[in-house]
């Protein structure tokens, strides 16, 4: 589904990404372990085309994207959704929702604005509301329902429980588990391990901008030492 | 002034600010969504009422055949915007910004001169509009039919803006995008398509502003640069980006100005005082006063640079030994010049040093201090005149040579103090509209100033009068001044103004008083632009107000841009091009705005880091090699 095979990546003459490589599959979560400034954004960036790749393949269901523009991997069906959020301030819901809306896909669920908002009620309740209006939680679920409306296959969430109440972050843990569901495939950054237990199918662990481990999340819970090495603060 | 008449003062102000507020509209929109301060947007406007003209001369004057071509000239000028984005700015949207408004610059002189060429320098007046020819009775006077029309189409114009902007998918992405174009582009918003959008509308818009000014004012060939300043009063009075606040602005400025017209002479305790002559310079008031209350216009907001489009400046290294080697030989190389050349080179060489020490003084406020100063001249000619006058107040040349500077260095004291309280394009805007002020009073005080004849007989000493000996006090004093500028860089003050350009936040953090620094930053540029001038003024024995207008300023900017703001040399190198360029070129041919235009655009899509920037990627290229 979505591939990544010795990707290496650059913020101008900073290198950040070392021989990157990974796979995400349909109706699968997977999880991007790492600390602070280990390149986990980075690569989130790089799938979506915000980053260039240097070397190495990227590909989306055998296609590939790598020398892309990112506007052109989003209607490829790769979603994106930004660690700040980033929704557009001057914008009401609906219309930060219109900006991410594409044509529906054969391959892909269909999102329409009824089922986003059964997905996210409180959403529903403030359509005409600016976006600079809203609380934290409130514009994370706005930036995931805004990613939704383009139907996308694959789905990058960047540090999904960040800076969220507790109730939100389970709130947002049920919501990634639902797009799994409908056959999505995930695959989500973060530093919290709490939160990728409750949600992720497998792990790799990033330190640096290489791959230090790739496994099953039992396999992690089972391996103290590798957890020692790269998670603990 | 009777009650009627103004009244009708006040309805003439409100039919000019309709053809404003639709330029104006358009600049804004393309600044919000590209963030390209165009410069060409004043040629667009030329363009529109030459294409009218035009357009009109050929459909005839009847109904369909005048108003089909004002609308038609609107759309020529649309389209013709659409194609300068796509074959031009779209290549340089990854170019620092600066470089994009020295394009659209490059733009101005080429579409000044293609209009040269088909239409001709007579200024052309157009037709009146057929079925509103007439005049009716307003308030006992007579007023223009047309007049009430334009008066309308403003606020119709805002109208069907304002419905386009919120009620369509397009002005919803046009918005989204004018936040944050890197996040629309990652949701599958094709920014390339709504760039050229955009930019086509802003450009019809400026279009249509010039086309419906055929019955009213003749086309001129120097009415791009008058209607640009005039815009951008109108955009940064409003609110950078805001349409409502453009409507506003124009709105105030025809107003006020048709007032100054309208009052005309008065007698004040006894002083006698023009109003009329307020008119250069009532706006660029009105917007100083404005900035200095609400730093981002009446409606705009603060102004956060958009996401992902700020480069990082690259560090300034201390010259390597080899640089260094290479000045010493290039100074050895221009004392020896006179030797070898003629009367003529000297006095190129002599204008290259003046230029180059005028360009690395609005460098060092550009770069390292990260300040964008569109009106530097006002500096350079204020140095200028201050030499001119203590001469003529009976202070020896060399006395009036050495105190000149200072009447620089005060106005950029004087100014600085408002500019630095801004930042981005505002501050740059603000630094332009001192420039045009100053320039209006040396322009208009003609028992000081001489008006604009300027003064004449401003001749350097007997002992300095021979060519080869002037050359070697500019040389001299350029170089040390030059010098002494790069060595400021590598001082604690430049250090803590690379510090204050990169963060404010935390330069304040750390203790730096932010402001205090750039604006001792501002007048010691402005202090080196006035030592240049004062050597201009005496190497030219006359002086114009010529020195301290926009055009000059403009040319400041062109050279440190065509340089390469990243390094310190590049401004030399811009100004050496820049100045042998319009020698050589203005001694071609009569089309000579054009090819330098040309050769701007040429040298910006070849080297898009500037001279200096391509030299020294050379350089560091050969020696990784060597080392490697």
């Amino acid at each position: 589904m979505l591939e990544m095979k010795g990707v290496n990546s650059a913020y101008g003459r900073a290198h950040i990404l070392y021989d990157l490589s990974l796979k995400a599959g349909r109706g699968e979560v997977v999880v991007l372990l790492g600390r602070n400034g280990a390149g986990k954004s980075t690569t989130l960036k790089t799938l979506i085309g915000l980053v260039p790749a240097l070397s190495g393949e990227i590909s989306l269901d055998g296609r590939r994207i790598e020398r892309l523009e990112p506007y052109q991997i989003a209607r490829l069906g790769l979603g994106y959704v930004p660690e700040e959020r980033r929704i557009f301030t001057d914008l009401s819901v609906m219309e930060n929702l219109e900006v991410g809306k594409q044509a529906p896909r054969a391959d892909a669920p269909h999102w329409t604005l009824e089922r986003l908002f059964r997905l996210f009620p409180n959403l529903a309740d403030m359509r005409e509301r600016p976006g600079a209006h809203m609380s934290g939680g409130e514009q994370q679920m706005l930036t995931i329902a805004r990613t939704l409306m383009g139907n996308p296959r694959a789905i990058l969430l960047d540090e999904p429980s960040e800076g969220l109440a507790p109730l939100i972050v389970e709130q947002m843990a049920k919501t990634i588990l639902e797009l799994k569901q409908e056959g999505l495939c995930v695959l989500l950054s973060e530093q919290n391990l709490h939160f990728a237990n409750l949600v992720a199918d497998r792990a790799y662990i990033i330190e640096k901008g290489h791959i230090r481990y790739e496994g099953t999340m039992a396999g992690l819970a089972a391996n103290e030492q590798i957890r020692a090495a790269y998670l603990s603060v | 002034m009777s009650l009627s008449a103004l009244f009708i003062q006040l309805l003439n102000g409100l039919a000019s600010a309709s053809s404003l507020f639709l330029v104006a509209a358009g600049l804004s929109i393309i600044f919000g969504i590209t963030r390209i301060v165009n410069f060409a947007h004043g040629s667009l406007y030329m363009l529109g009422i030459y294409t009218a003209y035009s357009l009109v001369q050929t459909f005839g004057g009847g109904m369909l055949g005048f108003w089909g071509g004002v609308l038609c000239a609107g759309i020529v000028v649309g389209l013709f915007g659409a194609l300068v984005e796509r074959l031009l700015l779209r290549r340089l949207y990854h170019a620092p910004e600066l470089l994009q408004l020295l394009a659209t610059f490059a733009l101005v002189l080429i579409v000044r001169d293609f209009a040269l060429w088909i239409w001709g320098p007579e200024d052309l007046l157009g037709p009146r509009a057929p079925g509103l020819a007439g005049a009716v009775a307003i308030a006992g006077r007579e007023f223009p039919q047309y007049d009430l029309f334009l008066i309308a189409l403003g606020p119709v114009v805002l109208l069907l803006l304002w419905l386009l902007l919120t009620r369509t998918r397009w002005g919803t992405l046009v918005r989204a995008a004018t936040e944050d174009r890197e996040m629309a582009g990652a949701l599958g918003v094709n920014q390339a398509w709504l760039f050229t959008s955009v930019f086509a509308l802003g450009s019809f818009l400026a279009g249509l502003g010039g086309a419906v000014q055929i019955p009213r004012e003749p086309a001129v060939l120097t009415m791009d640069l008058t209607i640009l300043s005039d815009v951008f009063v109108v955009v940064v009075v409003g609110g950078m980006g805001s349409i409502p606040g453009a409507f506003l602005a124009a709105v105030l400025i025809g107003v006020i100005k048709a007032f100054c017209i309208g009052i005309g002479n008065v007698s004040l305790f006894g002083l006698d005082f023009s109003f009329s002559k307020l008119t250069l310079v009532i706006e660029f008031v009105v917007m100083a006063v404005v900035l200095a209350f609400r730093p981002w216009g009446l409606l705009g907001r603060r102004q956060g640079l958009p996401r992902g489009a700020a480069p990082v400046e690259a560090p300034l290294h201390l010259p390597s030994t080899g640089m260094l080697k290479a000045l010493a030989a290039m100074l050895a190389l221009l004392a020896l010049l006179p030797f070898v050349s003629d009367r003529y080179t000297l006095v190129l060489l002599t204008d290259i040093l003046v230029f180059a020490l005028f360009a690395v003084s609005l460098h060092f406020i550009m770069g390292p201090a990260g300040m964008h100063s569109f009106g530097h001249a006002a500096y350079f000619g204020l140095g200028a005149y201050a030499a001119a006058l203590l001469l003529k107040h009976a202070v020896p040349m060399e006395l009036a040579l050495a105190l000149a500077p200072l009447g620089g260095g005060l106005a950029a004291l004087f100014f600085g103090w408002f500019c630095v309280r801004l930042s981005g394009v505002y501050l740059a805007m603000l630094t332009l509209a001192f420039a045009q002020i100053a320039w209006s009073v040396v322009y208009q005080w003609d028992d000081f100033t001489g008006g604009s004849n300027g003064l004449v007989g401003i001749w350097p000493a007997p002992w300095l009068a021979s060519g080869s000996a002037f050359y070697y006090l500019a040389l001299v004093l350029c170089a040390a001044a030059v010098l002494l500028l790069w060595r400021l860089v590598y001082t604690p003050f430049g250090y803590a103004l690379r510090a204050c350009r990169d963060s404010p936040l935390r330069a304040d953090a750390i203790g730096i008083d932010v402001r205090r620094q750039q604006w001792l930053g501002f007048a010691l540029a402005g202090l080196f632009a006035g030592l240049a001038g004062a050597i201009y003024a005496f190497s030219k024995g006359s002086i114009s107000p010529d020195s301290l207008s926009i055009p000059r300023s403009v040319d400041g900017l062109v050279m440190v841009l065509m340089g390469g703001i990243q390094t310190l040399t590049g401004a030399v190198a811009g100004a050496a091009v820049f100045t042998w360029l319009q020698d050589v070129i203005t001694r071609q041919t009569e089309f000579w705005r054009a090819l330098l235009g040309a050769v701007i655009l040429f040298l910006l899509l070849a080297f898009p880091q500037g001279i200096a920037g391509f030299l020294r990627e050379r350089w560091e290229a050969r020696a990784g090699r060597s080392d490697g």
